[in-house]
């Protein structure tokens, strides 16, 4: 007959940490393919305005960015909006090449399909917006996005 | 008998994992790009022949002025209102001629359908906030997006956004088309 063997040591029993690593490179991955990479340091603050009616733009490589906003050094740059472009402050007359540029970047085929994503701070006012807006018409990139926040206007409703 | 195998100490595994984890957490955005896309219009030709003009009755003028009031079709609003208004315009219900005009239009795989000639025209001074501005293009694309729904309901039984085949999206867009215009920027009232 067999007799149950009783634990001749005391304490607590080790927990294999041996699925520990399978856990964490579990969260890893999911991380790592629902996040993309900050590719650029902003210089300014977009902090987006909320919207309901909003899509969602599928294909991020055919998608170039441009940020208007206050910049966060406001000792050294002031705090009217600055355009950024990419890595550095820009004006009006940069988007052009920045556009051509871009546009060389992609494919021939894929052209048409990019989209200009205005990223834009919300307590910006509309000036600087209509002035890169006009220079996007005259570059003929004409396809644009003003990016939000998903969801409800705060104090919608008020006025 | 196989001898046992020492075991591999496996611990230290889990931190290596866990700093490429923060690694990448940190230098990770989790955002989707969302947003309200719209098409500009092309750039002016100096040698093409004027437009002709759209009649009165067909333009529902939306303006937006520097302190953020908004004026529809030269009345003072709220943006609540607005998308109400702006469905109102559109559809026009009760055929009132001060309102647009409809046309009938042969649209596949939705037959005949009134189509509104109306156009919303968004005006906007520069120095109009653009949380302000945001919020207007957010109201009047909501109202095409009912419309858009409720003949997308009433053919097909499900919503515009729920639609796959390319085809109905696309006679849908033909029946309730995303007419705004934004006008040629100038300055409403000075600086």
């Amino acid at each position: 007959m067999g007799r149950f063997k009783k634990d001749s040591k005391g304490g607590t029993p080790k927990i294999s940490t041996a699925s520990l690593p399978d856990i964490i490179f579990m969260l890893l991955f999911f991380f790592m393919v629902t996040t993309t990479l900050r590719e650029t340091q902003l210089f300014v603050r977009t902090q987006l305005p909320m919207a309901t009616e909003v899509q969602t733009l599928e294909r991020k490589s055919l998608v170039s960015n441009i940020y208007i906003g206050p910049p966060f050094q406001t000792r050294v740059f002031g705090t009217e909006p600055r355009i950024q472009l990419q890595d550095q402050f820009a004006t009006v007359d940069d988007i052009a090449a920045f556009i051509s540029a871009e546009r060389e970047a992609r494919a021939e085929a894929e052209r048409p399909l990019m989209t200009t994503s205005l990223k834009v701070d919300r307590e910006t006012t509309m000036g600087i917006v209509t002035d890169v807006k006009q220079e996007l018409r005259q570059v003929n990139a004409l396809r644009i996005n003003y990016s939000t926040a998903r969801g409800e206007r705060p104090g919608s409703g008020r006025r | 008998m196989a001898r046992s195998r020492p075991e591999l100490n496996a611990g230290s595994m889990a931190d290596i994992a866990f700093l490429l984890l923060i690694f990448f957490l940190v230098t990770t955005t989790m955002d989707v790009d969302v947003g309200i896309t719209r098409m500009l219009p092309p750039p002016i030709d100096p040698n093409a022949p004027e437009p002709p003009p759209v009649r009165e009755r067909n333009v529902f003028v939306v303006l937006v002025d520097r302190h953020d009031r908004l004026m529809v079709e030269g009345q003072i609003t709220s943006v609540d209102r607005l998308k109400e208004q702006t469905k109102n315009f559109l559809l026009n219900p009760t055929n009132d001629p001060t309102m647009p005009e409809k046309r009938i239009q042969e649209i596949p795989h939705l037959g005949e359908m009134e189509v509104s000639r109306g156009v919303i025209s968004l005006q906007n001074d520069r120095n109009t906030s653009y949380e302000m501005y945001i919020a207007v293009q957010n109201e009047l694309a909501a109202a095409i997006n009912e419309i858009r729904d409720d003949v997308s309901k009433e053919h097909f039984g499900i919503e515009f956004s729920e639609l796959r085949d390319q085809e109905l999206i696309d006679a849908v867009r033909t029946a309730v088309p995303m007419a705004i215009s934004e006008a040629e920027p100038k300055d409403i009232g000075g600086r």
